[in-house]
């Protein structure tokens, strides 16, 4: 076996290696990728229905609502960004940081026309902690810059409700 | 006596010392000084020390509650419980750096200590690139994130620490964590004054394989606990949630197991070294990117550098230069490595490089996954996520050739070997893959759990074999064979150990994937069955706590009318941070572990229902004992006598003839 067969096989080993990753990682890409949306982009466009999807925002105060359907607990509740909101229904047990009027993450899929079926609710740890998406999606809907201090503090959102949200987005779009 | 100033200044002195410890031996080294070269240990040792000092007046403050300390002041408070305030001063930003360059100091105090048979140059190289590492991790906790800062006025009680984060399981997590990760600094720094001498052989292979073997049984034996106090605090049942903290500790321990694989090549056959280098900068590299760009939290957010624009700017010129100045080195020096010896496509070497190709792709699989999401949003504004089905579908199926391979790599002869032979031996092994396989086609659903299943026990069995056919087991008296097993190198007994570890791990990720669960809302005396196991709620009964109040939930769980055991899950309320806590009640029997989830109180006082979360969760367990059977069969292998690290060894080189088989 001399140095240059070696070389060969080696670098024949790696191609093959090589090659079957990044295959793996192009056909993951193409179906396994979950996209973040807010609650306005679910309204505008929304998903479609076998798409796994993260939907991001503040829960509607007083919008919460526990069923039972047969033994299995189903918690209702909307989910807005400031501009939309989106009924997100989930069988389970919302997590110990799950509040009304502070940001959640829920992992789903939209059901038409506007129905959000979540297979996980995410609450972060830390309850002064946003999910980044969540801050992204305030401070595109203007209910948040970073510029004038620190993000909402979750007494200010459980006065919010939706048409609330509409009135007083209403001059910054605008100004926009 | 040990105040925090002590402490500001005990660690600007280990900085001073770091800085000295990183220039003068170089300098020494390449003179062939014989005077400043013995400089190294000594100033390693006293670096140790004053970070030892330094270290020790933080958990002083921390334990007596001074909370003119900014750091204490943010993260304690009076009412903790001791054990936490100590474990407390490293859960925060400022003291986990601290405790980072503790470690740090710790592995070039111990290079300096154990490192007497090496070359005085090679010796005094390695420990010069530690301080220099060291300087700059020092300098970066004194300017940016000093853990000793005041505050006036100092507050009456301190902020605080998360009730979630009160648990022993993560109070000791960070420290086994960051020395695995920190030790790779040492094969690093090892990589690195080779690249400065210009010369890799098999002493060095020999010299370097103990640290990095050491650091990656601590970096499994993180991960792992990493990943069982998510299982067990966290009340999600999941064990793994493929999120950038925790791939960023899977990445370096995948260069990592190939760098003590190629170290062995390096070692035994002096080939691979360019390569060899190359892993050992490149697990320190992402060790280092890892912890910091993720804890940080840059790699989540962009905004971090807003919020914090000096830490982010010294995190990623720390990096630069680091990580930059040593591939720029590597580019330099490599080609002046001398190529090793040649071997055919099927040996041991030959399986080992392809260890080495799987485990670097299976890396860059991962690396691609959890860089991005970040890349899309900052490129495109695009926000998207990588999870569970990403990795599932691109990490197993390289997995599993890599799981083949290791049934037979170790079986191969050195240089050139015959296929055929060794799978003969491997008959038995194969047949129990086979039987797997069928059973799990009707026990477990899924083409990859089967499959995963079946690699696993192929791995057991193999290294089973593999120890078997050594110590001529069942085809010669048995006293033969205990002799035999005792004359075995634990080198080879701790590989062996190793690979079953894994086929352990594989075969709990398996049966995982089959975990079943049911969440239901029922009143008090209601029956559940859930994977031929009847769970009956008690009781709900109100308990209070130190600083919380529990509801907690009396769970009998019966199996054909025996009783199996009586789970208490719990939910805690603090009082103070209002905050609710979730205690799960495991109940394992090593087989499969009964996981019960207490929810939310609905209804009515009179007649209340309770939310119930209950979980069957086969062969959990053996994930993290397989992890704890890899870390033994390191530690084990480490415990041979050709790889210790004080043995007696010469420093020429001897001509790569060993033949251990």
């Amino acid at each position: 076996m001399t140095r240059k067969t070696r070389r060969l096989w080696l670098v024949l080993a790696c191609v093959a290696c090589l090659g079957t990753a990044a295959t793996l990682i192009l056909r993951a890409f193409s179906s396994d990728i979950v996209f973040f949306v807010t609650p306005s982009q679910v309204e505008a466009s929304p998903p479609p229905a076998d798409r796994t999807v993260k939907l991001g925002g503040m829960v509607v105060a007083g919008s919460v609502k526990r069923e039972k359907h047969g033994e299995t607990p189903v918690a209702t509740f909307a989910v807005t960004d400031g501009q939309a909101a989106v009924t997100v229904h989930y069988e389970g047990i919302l997590p110990d940081l799950f509040r009304e009027g502070q940001s959640v993450v829920a992992i789903g899929t939209v059901q038409p026309p506007h129905e959000f079926m979540a297979s996980e609710v995410l609450a972060k740890h830390d309850e002064t902690y946003m999910p980044k998406e969540v801050a992204e999606a305030l401070k595109k809907s203007g209910k948040w810059d970073p510029r004038f201090g620190p993000p909402p503090s979750a007494a200010s959102w459980n006065n919010m409700t939706v048409q609330d949200a509409n009135k007083t987005l209403s001059a910054p779009a605008a100004a926009n | 006596m040990l105040s925090p100033e002590l402490g500001h200044y005990a660690l600007a002195l280990a900085c001073v010392l770091a800085a000295v410890q990183g220039i003068i031996p170089l300098i020494g080294a390449s003179r062939r000084d014989v005077r400043l070269m013995a400089l190294a240990p000594g100033l390693a040792l006293g670096q140790m020390i004053a970070l030892g000092v330094s270290f020790l007046s933080l958990i002083y403050a921390a334990v007596t509650d001074d909370f003119s300390v900014q750091n204490i002041a943010e993260n304690s408070a009076v009412s903790k419980p001791l054990l936490y305030k100590i474990t407390g001063v490293w859960g925060n930003h400022e003291g986990s750096i601290l405790l980072w360059a503790l470690i740090l100091g710790l592995c070039g105090a111990a290079v300096a200590a154990f490192g007497r048979n090496l070359p005085s140059a090679l010796r005094a190289r390695v420990i010069a690139v530690l301080g220099l590492v060291a300087t700059g991790f020092e300098l970066f906790c004194l300017t940016t994130s000093d853990p000793f800062a005041r505050i006036w006025p100092a507050p009456m009680d301190g902020q605080g620490m998360n009730p979630l984060l009160q648990d022993p399981g993560l109070a000791f997590h960070p420290p086994i964590l960051y020395t695995g990760y920190v030790g790779f600094a040492v094969p690093f720094a090892f990589a690195i004054a080779a690249l400065m001498e210009g010369r890799v052989d098999t002493a060095w292979g020999r010299w370097v394989r103990p640290w990095a073997v050491a650091a990656w049984c601590f970096l499994t034996c993180g991960i792992a606990m990493g990943s069982w106090w998510s299982y067990y605090v966290l009340g999600w049942g999941g064990y793994w949630f493929w999120d950038p903290v925790e791939n960023a500790s899977l990445i370096p321990w995948l260069t990592g197991t190939a760098l003590i694989h190629s170290a062995i090549v390096v070692e035994k056959r002096e080939a691979l070294k360019i390569w060899t280098v190359l892993l050992a900068i490149a697990t320190f590299s992402f060790s280092l990117s890892g912890t910091f760009l993720v804890r940080s939290g840059i790699l989540n957010s962009v905004h971090a550098f807003a919020n914090d624009p000096a830490r982010g700017v010294f995190i990623l010129g720390l990096l630069g230069v680091v990580i930059g100045g040593s591939l720029a080195l590597f580019a330099y020096r490599a080609p002046t490595l001398t190529a090793g010896g040649l071997f055919a496509p099927i040996s041991r070497e030959g399986a080992l490089v392809l260890n080495n190709i799987l485990l670097c792709s299976l890396c860059a699989v991962v690396l691609t996954g959890t860089m991005y999401p970040p890349f899309m949003s900052l490129l495109f504004d695009r926000t998207i996520s990588v999870g569970k089905p990403f990795f599932d579908a691109t990490t197993i199926p390289l997995a599993l050739p890599l799981f083949i391979f290791m049934g037979f790599g170790p079986m191969l002869p050195w240089k050139r070997a015959q296929l055929w032979p060794v799978l003969q031996k491997l008959w038995l092994a194969a047949i129990v893959a086979a039987l797997a396989c069928a059973v799990a086609v009707f026990a477990l659903s899924g083409v990859l759990a089967i499959l995963c299943a079946a690699a696993a026990l192929w791995v057991i069995t193999a290294s089973a074999t593999d120890l078997a056919g050594r110590t001529r087991l069942f085809r010669a008296p048995v006293g033969t064979s205990i002799q035999r097993a005792r004359m075995l190198p634990r080198a080879i007994v701790g590989t062996a150990i190793a690979h079953a570890g894994v086929g352990i791990t594989v075969l709990g990720l398996a049966a995982m994937s089959q975990a079943q669960h049911k969440i239901v809302e029922v009143p008090i005396g209601t029956t559940e069955q859930l994977a031929g196991y009847t769970w009956t709620l008690k009781a709900v009964t109100q308990e209070p706590g130190p600083n919380y109040t529990a509801m907690v939930a009396t769970l009998e769980v019966r199996r054909n009318g025996h009783l199996v055991t009586v789970m208490h899950p719990s939910k805690r309320s603090f009082n103070s941070q209002n905050q609710t806590t979730t205690n799960v009640a495991i109940h394992t029997n090593m087989l499969a572990d009964l996981y019960g989830v207490l929810g939310d109180k609905h209804g009515p006082d009179a007649n209340p229902t309770y939310v119930l979360r209950l979980h069957y969760n086969p062969l959990a367990p053996w994930m993290w004992l397989g992890a704890l059977i890899m870390a033994f069969g390191g530690a084990l292998s480490l415990s041979d006598r050709r790889m210790r690290v004080g043995a007696p060894q010469r420093a020429k080189p001897t001509p790569a003839t060993v033949s251990v088989p």
